[in-house]
C-alpha cells in the first residue's frame, strides 16, 4: 500500500492504492468521501507504464469494461512493482485462481443449486415445440463422444441417422456437425447451426449431404434449405485451400447457398481497438470524433452482423424455408448470426429469462469460446475478440430502435458484458460445456442468472408490456438502406464518462412512477375497501344519518378537481427511488460495481445522475463534473490563447 | 380541414418557389403570402401578438434589481431599423448617450440587456460589432455605457463570436473589436461560429446525406461528417456554455457579439439562457425567449429561412441559424429529458413555421419591417395564438417535466451530440415504434395521475366519513 495519486481526465485525487489476490483497490484520501474504486483483476485489460514526470511514474490501467484508470505514483521503484504484480495478478493461468471461486454472495448451498437450474435448456427445447414429429433429441454425443464443443443435448431431424451424423462430423471443422439451435414452430422452418465443410476444391460426404436433406425434409413446407456461410467470400476460398471451404450446390441437392460476409475476430478485435482509441481522446472535434469511428468500421462491422440476422429471420418467418448457418467453426459469427435471427423471430428472447436462455443456447452451450475471446486466462492475445459484445451490441441497436419491445433495458446489457469478463460467476468459464463440467463449475461457484433474476426490478423496461403490439411477433426491421439507424453506444463505450451520458434518465424515472403506480393501487384498493366497511356500517346505523351524509359526501366529490390541482405530486413522499436516488449515486468515477456490499442492492453504475449543479461540465469536453471546480481552472485548453491567459491569470 | 388548407398552401408555397424563386423574397410579395389570407377556424383565446411583451418581460427584472430601464429611444425605429421599439439599458445611460453609441455600433445594435441572472446579478448583454475601423476609433460613451453594467471593482467578458483572424479582417470593411487598452475591465474571448453559406452548405451536405439511398455504413458516416453539421452545433453549444459558465461560475457579466449580432450572438445569448434559466425550458418561457432573443432582437427570419436545404440558386442571406439554435435546444433537452416543459415535437413545430407557416410570427426581418410595414399585427395571425390553446399544448408538453430549478450543464463531448433525427431523418424511417414508445410513456404517467386523483377523493372522503362518524358517535 503506498501513497499515490489517481488521476481521472476530470480530476485528479490522492488516495492509497490496495492490491488484494482479487481486486485493484484505491481509497480516496479526503475524509469526508474515502471514496473507494474496486477494480477485478480479471477486469484489466491492459497495463501501460508511461514516461516518468515531475509528480510521479504514470501508471494506465485499462479495463474490459471500458474503464480507464490512470495511476500516478510518486517513486519509479513502488511504480515497477505495481505494475509487476499487476501483470501477474491481470493474468491468471489457471481457473482456479478466477474471482469466481473464492468469491461467495452468502448464499446456501440450496440458493447455490437453484442458481444454477434457474436456466434450463431442456425447457426451452421444450417450448419450442421438440421433440415432435420432425425432431428428436439425439444421444450420439453423450460424453461428448462425437463433440467435445458441442453439448451433450442436441436436436437433430428426426431421419438423421447416428451413422450419418457421425459421417456428417467427419466432414466438418473440429466435428460440429448440423444441429438445431432454433425452430420455429409457425411453420416448421428452423435454424440450423455448424462448421465448415471440408470440402477443400472437391472433396464430399455422403452422409452430410443426407444431413442437409434430413434438416430439409424435417421442414416440409419448403422444398430447399438456406446455406448461409457468414464469411465474406473470399475468406471462405482462402480456407479451401487449407483442405475447408464450403458447401458446392451442385453436391447437395436443394440447396440455396449464400455468402454474408462478416469479417473474422482479427479484424473485429482491431476494429473495437480502433473505436476506443477515438472514445479515449482528449477533447475530441466532432470531425476526430466521427472519422474515428468511421475509419474503425465497428458500425459497419455491426450492419453486416444484423444484416446477417435479418436475412435468416425473414427467410423462416416470411419464407417458411429452413436455414444452415455457418462460419469457419461454427463458435463465433455464427453464435452471433443464430442469436440475432432468434431475437428478431421470438418475442420470449426478448424477455429478461428468455434472453439469458438466448445467451446459454446460442453461446455458452454451443462451445463459444468464452476462456478464450475474453482473456479470462492468459493466452494467445491474438484469440481475443469482442465476439459477444458485437451480439450485445446488436441488441442494444434493436432496442433503440423499438424501444417497447424488450423486457429489459440497457444496464441489463452492460451488466452482462461487465460478467462476460469480470469472471465473478461461473456461467462464462472455459471453452465449452465439457470442461465446465470437468471442473465442477456448479458446484464451486455461482450462476449470474440468479444474480440477474434476483434484481430484475433493475433490469426492467418501463415501456414492456406483454400485450403490446412490439412485444408480438417477429420484428421487421426496414428493408431500406438504413446505415444511420446503428448508432455510436455512447452507454457503453463511454459508460464510465458519467458526464457524457444523459444526466436524467427515462427509464429510471419511469420505472419510479411505476413504483408508485403500484403503491398507489395499493392504497386505491384499501380505501375503498374502508370506505364501504364505513358506508356499510352508516347504513346499518340509520337512514336518516346516511341522508344527512350524502351532500356532504357529494361536496367531497365536487372539490376533489381542486384537491388535485393543489397536490401537485408529493414525489418526494412517495418516491423514495426517485429523488433521493439520484444525487447519493451520481458519484462520477464511482468505478467499480459489483464488490460484495453492493450486490444486494443493484450495480449503481447505471442510475441517474440528476445534480445537474455538480455536474459541470468542463468546456474542453471531457467534462470535469464536480461543481467545487471553477472554471478556469482547466478550461483553458479548448480556446484561443486570447483567453486562456485571463482565465488562469 | 385547416390541415388541408395548410397543405394545400405547402404545395402553392413550393410551386410558387418553381416559378418566380426571387419574386417572393421581396418584401411587397410577402404581403401576397399565406398568412395575410389565412383566416383561423379556432377562437383566439390569447392573442399571441400581446403575450410577451417588452414592458412585462422587463418586470420580471425590476423586481430584482434597479440597476436597468427601459428605453423608448428606438419608438420610430430610428437609432436602430434592426431592434424593436423598446429595450432594457443600464439605468445611468440615457437616450442621447445611446444614440450615440448606435453610430459606434454596427447596424445602430448598441449593447442591451439580453438576460439577468437573479441568482448573482450578472447579466448578459448583446450588441453589433463596434466601428473601430483601422484607426482605431473609439466612443467614450460605448465604454461608459459597456462598464456601467459593471459593479465596483468587477470584470466582465466580451465574448466575440468570430475568430480572432476574422475580427481583425473587419476592421479594413469598418468593423473590428473592442481593445482591451480601452476596455480595460473587460476581456475578450474569441470563439468561432460559422455564418451564413458555410451553415448553408452544411445542411444542403447533410440532408444530401440522409437521403444517399446507398447500403454502405461508412459513406454514411463521412458524408455526416463532412457535411460539418454536428461540429457547428458542438461550436455553439460550447460558446453557449462558456457564457453561462461566465454568468453563474466566475460571477462575470458578459457583452456577446459578433459582426451584425442578428445570428450566432442570438444562438449563443438564448442558449445561455436554456442552460441558467428554469423557465426558458418551459413552454411558455420558451416561447418568450424567442420572442425576446429573436423576433425582437432582429433575426432576420425571412433572408435566413426562405427555402431550406433544398435551394437551386445559393441564396445569399439563406442560412439555417435558427434551425441550429432548435438542434442545440434538442441536444439539451436529449440530455435533460426531465428539465422540459415541452417536447421535441414542440422544436420541430417551431422549426415547420419558420420556414412555412399560416401565421404572421417568423414573417419579415425585424420588428420594424413586420410592425410598420407589414403590419402583421393587425393583418395576420400570431403562432402563438394558435400554439398555447390548450388542446394544441397538450401536443407539445413533455410528460417527463419535473421543474428544475438547477443551472444545467450540457456536454459537449462529440458522443454526447447525435443527429437530430427527428428533424433529418424523419421522412427516410417510419417513426412508428417510437411513436409508440411515447405513448407507452404517456399513458405511463397518465395512469399515474389518474391514480393520485382517486386516492386524493377517496382519502378525502374518507376522512369526512371519518370525522362525521366521530360527531356522531360522541353525543
Amino acid at each position: 500500500l503506498e501513497h499515490i495519486h489517481r488521476v481521472s481526465p476530470k480530476k485528479a485525487a490522492l488516495g492509497t492504492l490496495y492490491l488484494t489476490a482479487t481486486h485493484v483497490i484505491f481509497v480516496e484520501n479526503s475524509p469526508d468521501t474515502r471514496k473507494e474504486t474496486w477494480i477485478l483483476h480479471s477486469q484489466i485489460s491492459t497495463i501501460e507504464k508511461q514516461a516518468t514526470t515531475a509528480t510521479g511514474c504514470p501508471l494506465l490501467i485499462r479495463c474490459k469494461n471500458f474503464q480507464i484508470i490512470q495511476l500516478i505514483i510518486p517513486q519509479e521503484r513502488d511504480c515497477h512493482d505495481v505494475y509487476i504484480s499487476l501483470i501477474r495478478l491481470a493474468r491468471p493461468v489457471k481457473y482456479e485462481e478466477l474471482y469466481c471461486f473464492s468469491f461467495n454472495p452468502m448464499l446456501d448451498k440450496e440458493e447455490r443449486e437453484q442458481g444454477w437450474v434457474l436456466i434450463d435448456l431442456s425447457e426451452e427445447y421444450k417450448r419450442m415445440g421438440l421433440p415432435n414429429h420432425y425432431w428428436q433429441l439425439s444421444d450420439v454425443n453423450r460424453d461428448y463422444r462425437v463433440c467435445d464443443s458441442y453439448p451433450t443435448e442436441l436436436y437433430v431431424p428426426r431421419s438423421a441417422t447416428a451413422h450419418i451424423i457421425v459421417g456428417s462430423s467427419k466432414f466438418r471443422s473440429r466435428r460440429r456437425f448440423p444441429v438445431l439451435s432454433y425452430y420455429y414452430k409457425d411453420n416448421h422452418a428452423s435454424i440450423c447451426r455448424s462448421s465448415q465443410p471440408l470440402s477443400g476444391f472437391s472433396a464430399r460426404c455422403l452422409e452430410d449431404e443426407q444431413m442437409l436433406q434430413a434438416i430439409r425434409k424435417a421442414n416440409p413446407g419448403s422444398d430447399f434449405v438456406y446455406v448461409v456461410d457468414t464469411r465474406p467470400k473470399l475468406n471462405a476460398m482462402a480456407n479451401r485451400a487449407a483442405g475447408k471451404g464450403y458447401e458446392n450446390e451442385d453436391n447437395y441437392s436443394n440447396i440455396k447457398f449464400q455468402f454474408i460476409g462478416i469479417e473474422n475476430i482479427h479484424v473485429m478485435r482491431n476494429s473495437l481497438q480502433k473505436m476506443l482509441e477515438v472514445c479515449e481522446l482528449k477533447s475530441p472535434s466532432m470531425s476526430d470524433f466521427l472519422w474515428g469511428l468511421e475509419n474503425s468500421g465497428w458500425l459497419r462491422h455491426i450492419k453486416a452482423i444484423m444484416d446477417a440476422g435479418i436475412f435468416i429471420a425473414k427467410a423462416v418467418s416470411e419464407e417458411g424455408v429452413s436455414v444452415l448457418v455457418h462460419c469457419s467453426d461454427g463458435w463465433d459469427r455464427t453464435a452471433q448470426v443464430c442469436s440475432v435471427a432468434s431475437l428478431l423471430l421470438d418475442p420470449h428472447y426478448r424477455t429478461l429469462k428468455g434472453f439469458m436462455v438466448l445467451i446459454e443456447k446460442d453461446w455458452i452451450s454451443f462451445g463459444h469460446k468464452f476462456n478464450h475471446r475474453y482473456g479470462n486466462l492468459d493466452g494467445d492475445p491474438k484469440e481475443i475478440s469482442p465476439v459477444i459484445d458485437q451480439f450485445i451490441e446488436c441488441v442494444w441497436q434493436l432496442m433503440e430502435q423499438f424501444p417497447c419491445a424488450f423486457e429489459f433495458n440497457e444496464r441489463f446489457l452492460i451488466h452482462i458484458q461487465h460478467h462476460i469478463y469480470s469472471c465473478q460467476f461461473g456461467n462464462f468459464l472455459c471453452n465449452s460445456q465439457k470442461e465446465r463440467r470437468e471442473l465442477k463449475i456448479q458446484e464451486r461457484t455461482y450462476s449470474l442468472w440468479a444474480h440477474l433474476w434476483k434484481n430484475r426490478a433493475d433490469y426492467l423496461n418501463p415501456l414492456f408490456r406483454a400485450d403490446h403490439s412490439q412485444t408480438q411477433g417477429t420484428l421487421h426491421l426496414p428493408t431500406a438502406p438504413c446505415n444511420f439507424m446503428y448508432k455510436f453506444w455512447s452507454g457503453m463505450y463511454n459508460r464510465f464518462e458519467k458526464g457524457m451520458q444523459p444526466r436524467q434518465s427515462v427509464t429510471d424515472y419511469l420505472m419510479a412512477v411505476k413504483e408508485e403506480t403500484q403503491q398507489l393501487e395499493e392504497e386505491l384498493e384499501a380505501l375503498e375497501e374502508r370506505l364501504e366497511k364505513i358506508q356499510k356500517v352508516q347504513l346499518n346505523c340509520t337512514k336518516v344519518k346516511s341522508k344527512q351524509s350524502e351532500p356532504s359526501k357529494h361536496s367531497g366529490f365536487s372539490t376533489s378537481d381542486n384537491s388535485i390541482a393543489n397536490t401537485p405530486q408529493d414525489y418526494s413522499g412517495n418516491m423514495k427511488s426517485f429523488p433521493s436516488r439520484s444525487p447519493s449515486q451520481g458519484d462520477e468515477d464511482s468505478a467499480l460495481i459489483l464488490t460484495q456490499d453492493n450486490l444486494k442492492s443493484s450495480d449503481p453504475d447505471l442510475s441517474a445522475n440528476s445534480d445537474q449543479e455538480s455536474g459541470v461540465e468542463d468546456l474542453s469536453c471531457r467534462s470535469p463534473s464536480g461543481g467545487e471546480h471553477a472554471p478556469s481552472e482547466d478550461s483553458g485548453k479548448d480556446r484561443d490563447s486570447d483567453e486562456a491567459v485571463f482565465l488562469t491569470a | 380541414m385547416e390541415e388541408m388548407c395548410f397543405q394545400l398552401w405547402v404545395f402553392l408555397f413550393c410551386l410558387s418557389f418553381l416559378f418566380a424563386p426571387q419574386a417572393l423574397s421581396t418584401l411587397d410579395s410577402i404581403t401576397l403570402m399565406y398568412p395575410f389570407f389565412y383566416r383561423p377556424m379556432f377562437e383566439v383565446i390569447e392573442d399571441g401578438w400581446h403575450s410577451f411583451l417588452p414592458e412585462q418581460e422587463f418586470e420580471l427584472y425590476s423586481s430584482a434589481t434597479s440597476e436597468w430601464r427601459l428605453s423608448y429611444v428606438n419608438t420610430e425605429f430610428a437609432v436602430c431599423p434592426s431592434y424593436p421599439p423598446i429595450v432594457t439599458v443600464p439605468k445611468s445611460i440615457d437616450d442621447e448617450a445611446l444614440r450615440k453609441v448606435a453610430t459606434f455600433r454596427h447596424g445602430g445594435r448598441f449593447p442591451v440587456l439580453s438576460y439577468y441572472h437573479k441568482k448573482n446579478g450578472m447579466v448578459i448583454m448583446r450588441s453589433g460589432q463596434p466601428l473601430t475601423g483601422t484607426n482605431g476609433r473609439r466612443c467614450k460613451e460605448d465604454e461608459k455605457l459597456i462598464n456601467a453594467t459593471l459593479r465596483a471593482g468587477k470584470r466582465g467578458y466580451i465574448i466575440d463570436t468570430r475568430s480572432l483572424n476574422v475580427a481583425q479582417q473587419a476592421r479594413a470593411k469598418g468593423g473590428g473589436f473592442e481593445q482591451e487598452a480601452h476596455y480595460p475591465q473587460w476581456r475578450r474571448i474569441h470563439k468561432s461560429i460559422e455564418r451564413y453559406h458555410t451553415l448553408q452548405e452544411s445542411l444542403i451536405k447533410l440532408v444530401e446525406a440522409c437521403n444517399d439511398q446507398t447500403h454502405n455504413m461508412d459513406r454514411w458516416l463521412s458524408k455526416l461528417e463532412a457535411s460539418n453539421w454536428l461540429t457547428h452545433i458542438k461550436e455553439i453549444l460550447t460558446a453557449a456554455c462558456l457564457a453561462a459558465q461566465c454568468i453563474d461560475r466566475e460571477g462575470a457579466s458578459i457583452l456577446i457579439h459578433g459582426t451584425e449580432g442578428t445570428d450566432s450572438t442570438l444562438q449563443v445569448t438564448s442558449l445561455a439562457q436554456i442552460i441558467l434559466e428554469p423557465r426558458s425550458r418551459t413552454i411558455r418561457g420558451f416561447e418568450a425567449l424567442i420572442e425576446r432573443e429573436w423576433l425582437q432582437a432582429g433575426h432576420p427570419f425571412q433572408q435566413r429561412c426562405a427555402q431550406s436545404a433544398y435551394c437551386n440558386t445559393k441564396q445569399k442571406w439563406e442560412a439555417p441559424v435558427f434551425l441550429l439554435f432548435l438542434d442545440c435546444v434538442w441536444q439539451i433537452l436529449r440530455q435533460f429529458p426531465c428539465s422540459f416543459e415541452f417536447n421535441e415535437n414542440f422544436l420541430i413545430m417551431l422549426f415547420e413555421h419558420a420556414y412555412a407557416s399560416q401565421f404572421g410570427t417568423f414573417l419579415g426581418n425585424n420588428e420594424s419591417e413586420s410592425r410598420c410595414k407589414l403590419k402583421l399585427q393587425q393583418k395576420t395571425m400570431s403562432l402563438w395564438s394558435w400554439v398555447n390553446q390548450p388542446g394544441e399544448l397538450s401536443k407539445f408538453t413533455n410528460p417527463l417535466f419535473e421543474a428544475n430549478n438547477l443551472v444545467i450543464w450540457p456536454s459537449v463531448a462529440p458522443q454526447s451530440l447525435p443527429l437530430w433525427e427527428g428533424i433529418f431523418l424523419r421522412w427516410n424511417r417510419s417513426s412508428k415504434y417510437l411513436d409508440e414508445a411515447y405513448e407507452e410513456m404517456v399513458n405511463i404517467i397518465e395512469y399515474n395521475k389518474e391514480l393520485q386523483a382517486k386516492v386524493n377523493i377517496l382519502r378525502r372522503q374518507l376522512a369526512e366519513l371519518e370525522t362525521e362518524d366521530g360527531m356522531q358517535e360522541s353525543p
